[in-house]
């Protein structure tokens, strides 16, 4: 890197004002102005200083990424400001100590700004008994469906209960009820009693989507979450308000009663449907995906997902998976043998004789062990690529999720998809005698079934059968992202690891296992066989990723630089 | 250590004495009350609180009462309890607010050791340890048993509360039916 880009990068910070609070009597030092949703520099608040100090202030409607509402009143302190005497200066007590005048009222701590020497008390016995009372009054209306309840183990009226809630209800009259399972829209059921109006769906389908669908209706104790009468609640972030609830109030239509959440094992990894790649969580359990669910990364995505990203799982469990690697004769069955005939039929061909079209929805890891076995083989590569629509949010329109990583290491034609048609005429004019295809049904693409007759070899490796592997005499079965390890790059270059959580069926293996298996056959020398070594001996050998280690990219990613060299 | 043999003396060779006193022993036990039991013919009628084996039971109404919540599940210690959920597309629950019902609800009797756990865990009093003490099957999958045969052996439990029954005339009291039709 240059130096002037690292000046650039390293730009002074302007300097911050502080502000010294003490929170619960431990001294915290908290910048005057700190970013609000949106980016802007708005004043801190109490309950941001108290975050900096490590205490948590109860709460439902606050959230960071959201603008402040203050309507749940669960974040309720108590506070005091230094006492100033008749000269405006400081009164101070013998010992030198400010003298803090108490307020006589509670304030919210979400929404009230710190100023210089301000004391904040966040666990009195007021403040308890002041959470308590708000916690009762949520409760009046609430139906304790507990039982039945999709927000079940991940409810802040559950948690927030056990620390400040009553053994029994003191409320003797009828609870107002109110619709239940209301279809709001195509992903999202809707359970009006269970509302606590806080309004963080309203808040963020208005102000971060810019779809105002949402709003309160009715008065009083029949408010109810609801959409303009005829409309439905239908944009690509609508599973987000299933996240942000606080209560089961908004579920998802998907998940609905599908498994309780307690059960689900979280595996944290990156979504494979688009180009921004997405922080996620997997839920699986007992070798099942339950659903997704998305990680925050200041850097990618926040605390939010598309919901197509969310819902594109379902593929990994279709019964008609490729389960069973093929040879060219149905005696060689097994791994070793199909790998075997396939390197015997590979390492005689001559340069330029062999094609192969990869596919950016393979890691990084894999698409450097297909540019290995290129280089051997003097093939000539591509990549497919996939459009789209896209939005201005988190939507990519480029539906692969490692463009770049594919374009870095040199795999993809300039554009991606030009070679196609040079492999076509190839194939036609019989130069290019073996074709090996990944992830990809490249009938669909200019090189139909007539041409792929033409071919001595045809190896096809995929996770679903097409009309491709149908024609292939090598099927190599492969992996899931949620299947294996490896990383991607995002189309800003930000090199991100995705993570197992569940086992491929029958002998599908990760794509990285079979070809360096492969590898090896062709070429004598013993690939790395963790994804670690391969990652770091890929970083050490591509100029695009140089510099970065497998242990440095941790949960959230490395940025590089697409343009390698500037 | 040698013990010597100490010779039977007369009336101890007659055998007479020793015969009679065996008689007595017959006789006196001949009048006890008796109490093995002959089993299988006869069965322990087991008391009440006896914690056998655990059933899923339904309602006065008729309705199962399980709603699928898997806390049993969650906390059976020797993972006997399996429920698949109804998910989303699944049959609608006996009591339409209740919204839920579990799709399946398998118990393995050769795992469970009848803690009680279950029980005392369930919201909904839906599963009891009942008086079953006695399982028998001829293969391992028939000591799976399933949610019929569990609610068939359950039977009916009288309950003195009827949440959802209750809820159901709240809210038709107050003109607002609260489940879709």
């Amino acid at each position: 890197m240059s130096e002037a880009a690292t000046a650039k990068v390293f730009k002074p910070a302007p300097p911050v004002d502080r502000i010294t609070v003490k929170v619960d009597g431990q001294v915290v030092v908290v910048p005057k102005l700190s970013p609000d949703w949106q980016g802007k520099l708005v004043p801190t608040t109490m309950i941001q200083a108290c975050e900096a100090a490590g205490v948590t202030i109860p709460h439902y409607c606050y959230h960071p990424q959201l603008p402040v509402a203050g309507n749940c009143r669960m974040c309720l302190v108590e506070f005091g400001t230094p006492a100033l005497g008749p000269d405006r200066k400081p009164v101070t007590n013998p010992d030198g100590s400010a003298v803090i005048n108490k307020s006589p009222r509670p304030a919210i701590a979400c929404a009230t700004p710190v100023s210089p020497g301000m004391e904040i008390y966040a666990n009195t016995p007021g403040v308890k008994a002041m959470r308590q009372g708000v916690l009762e009054f949520l409760l009046i209306n609430h139906p304790l469906d507990c039982p039945i309840c999709d927000q079940a183990g991940e409810c802040k009226l559950q948690e927030y209960s056990v620390e400040y809630g009553q053994s029994a209800t003191r409320f003797v009259e009828a609870k107002v009820h109110k619709p239940k399972a209301v279809d709001l829209g195509p992903r999202i059921m809707l359970d009006d009693e269970r509302c606590i109006l806080c309004t963080r769906c309203i808040r963020f389908t208005r102000d971060f989507v810019g779809d105002d669908a949402l709003g309160i209706v009715n008065r009083g104790s029949y408010n109810t979450i609801a959409t303009y009468p005829g409309h439905k609640f239908d944009n690509n972030y609508t599973l987000n308000t299933v996240d942000l609830c606080p209560v089961g109030a908004l579920t998802s239509k998907d998940f609905r009663f599908e498994m309780r959440v307690w059960f689900l094992r979280e595996t944290k990894s990156v979504c494979p449907s688009c180009g921004t790649g997405c922080n996620l969580l997997i839920g699986s359990r007992e070798n099942r995906i339950y659903r997704y669910t998305p990680r925050d990364n200041p850097a990618v995505n926040g605390p939010w997902m598309c919901d197509a990203g969310r819902l594109d799982y379902k593929w990994i469990a279709r019964d008609d998976r490729l389960k069973d690697a093929r040879g060219s004769r149905p005696e060689v069955r097994t791994w070793r043998d199909v790998l075997a005939e396939l390197a015997g039929r590979l390492r005689p061909a001559t340069a330029g004789s062999v094609a192969i079209v990869a596919s950016a929805r393979l890691t990084n890891e894999e698409l450097y062990l297909i540019r290995k076995l290129a280089q051997r083989l003097g093939a000539a590569t591509d990549t497919i690529p996939h459009l789209g629509d896209g939005d201005r949010l988190l939507v990519n329109a480029d539906k692969n999720p490692n463009t770049a990583g594919a374009r870095l290491l040199g795999i993809s034609a300039k554009p991606a998809g030009a070679n196609l048609n040079d492999f076509a005429a190839g194939i036609r004019d019989g130069l290019i005698k073996t074709l090996i295809v990944f992830r990809e049904d490249v009938t669909r693409f200019g090189l139909g079934a007539d041409l792929l007759g033409r071919l001595d070899t045809l190896v096809a490796s995929n996770v679903l059968p097409n009309e491709t592997t149908k024609l292939a005499h090598f099927v190599l079965p492969g992996c899931a992202p949620a299947e294996k390890r490896g990383s991607f790059t995002n189309i800003h270059g930000r090199v991100q690891r995705i993570t197992k959580a569940v086992e491929p069926p029958g002998d599908a293996r990760p794509e990285w296992e079979f070809l360096g298996e492969l590898l090896e056959l062709i070429t004598d020398r013993r690939a790395p066989a963790t994804i670690e070594g391969l990652f770091n001996q890929m970083a050490g050998e591509v100029p695009a990723f140089h510099g970065l280690r497998w242990a440095a990219l941790g949960d959230s990613g490395v940025t590089m630089p697409l343009e390698p060299g500037k | 250590m040698i013990v010597k043999r100490q010779p039977l003396n007369w009336a101890e060779r007659l055998y007479l004495p020793a015969v009679w006193n065996g008689f007595k022993i017959t006789f006196r036990h001949l009048l006890r009350r008796k109490v093995t039991m002959q089993y299988p013919e006869e069965r322990w009628v087991v008391p009440e609180g006896y914690r056998g084996a655990p059933y899923l039971v339904r309602d006065q109404d008729g309705n199962t009462k399980c709603v699928s919540c898997q806390l049993c599940e969650f906390v059976c210690p020797p993972k006997a309890i399996k429920i698949t959920p109804p998910g989303p597309e699944g049959v609608p629950a006996d009591r339409l607010n209740a919204e839920k019902m579990p799709r399946e609800f398998e118990i393995n009797m050769l795992r469970c050791i009848f803690c009680g756990f279950c029980q005392e865990v369930c919201p909904e009093e839906a599963i009891f340890l009942m008086r079953d003490w006695s399982h028998v099957g001829s293969n391992r999958a028939e000591m799976i048993y399933n949610k019929e045969k569990l609610l068939t052996l359950g039977g009916m439990h009288q309950d003195k509360i009827q949440k959802w029954k209750h809820k159901l005339e709240e809210a038709k009291a107050q003109d607002m039916f609260p489940v879709k039709q």
